[in-house]
């Protein structure tokens, strides 16, 4: 039983998180990244800030991942987050469920990611032509779902 | 003259105070120690908040607070040395 989970400031690495969770009891390995995207809400972004309350975060991601063993039966996990200037179409999330079967990799790795964007204290800032804002702080602005 | 040393109550407590992402720009700071009657609850410390960075206040229908790494409620109460985070609607992923 594997559990990787970290905030990193540079790019995220791939390989570490999937030959974290490699195990022979493992038929199913399912992952999710998330990239920087180019435009949001009709705007063209240019550059995407990450930043992280980290020591909150940590445990909070540690608390998806308690949530999501006793809910599937995943064996080994990994997500790791990436903050300060995350470059358009570089990845700022890489979650991997791995698990006997498929169906449980899938519904963990699907929770894990939505549970992620609504408890765990990271904020994304986005700059596009003319301005910059932190997604979700708008008054009366819709929540932006970033992938 | 006898003086009877006593265990006497503390009569302020510090919280200190952890800003991200708007709220943090909003201020101008990311860290501040705020001093409260003992028993002050969240809410009271957010009050004391807003006295000296009245900017802040507008933020408050969409903060919530988290106490030592835990979300908590404006009406949990606050001990000597605790750590109080505003936490804007986050956006990670």
């Amino acid at each position: 039983m594997a559990r990787l989970i970290r905030v990193v400031d540079s790019a995220i690495d791939f390989d570490e998180a999937l030959d974290a969770v490699a195990a022979p009891e493992n038929g199913a390995v399912v992952t999710f990244r998330g990239d920087t995207r180019n435009h949001s809400e009709g705007k063209v972004v240019q550059d995407l800030f990450y930043e992280a309350y980290e020591p909150m975060a940590t445990e909070k991601m540690n608390e998806i991942v308690d949530e999501v063993e006793e809910r599937w039966q995943v064996r080994d996990f990994a997500m790791i987050h990436r903050v300060g200037e995350v470059p358009i179409g570089e990845a700022s999330i890489f979650i991997v469920a791995a698990a006997p079967h498929r169906a449980e990799a899938f519904s963990a790795c699907h929770y894990a990611i939505d549970t992620l964007k609504q408890t765990v204290p990271i904020w994304k800032k986005e700059y596009f032509e003319g301005g910059e804002m932190w997604v979700g702080e708008t008054p009366g602005a819709t929540r932006a779902d970033s992938h | 003259m006898h003086i009877e040393s006593k265990k006497v109550a503390p009569t302020a407590i510090e919280v200190s105070v952890k800003l991200f992402a708007g709220a943090a720009e909003l201020i101008g700071r990311r860290e501040l120690t705020v001093t409260l009657p003992p028993d002050a609850t969240v809410y009271a410390a957010f009050t004391a908040l807003t006295a000296e960075h009245p900017e802040i206040a507008a933020m408050r229908p969409i903060l919530r607070f988290a106490v030592n790494h835990d979300f908590a409620e404006p009406d949990r109460v606050l001990h000597d040395g605790d750590e109080l985070a505003l936490i804007p609607p986050v956006s990670g992923g």
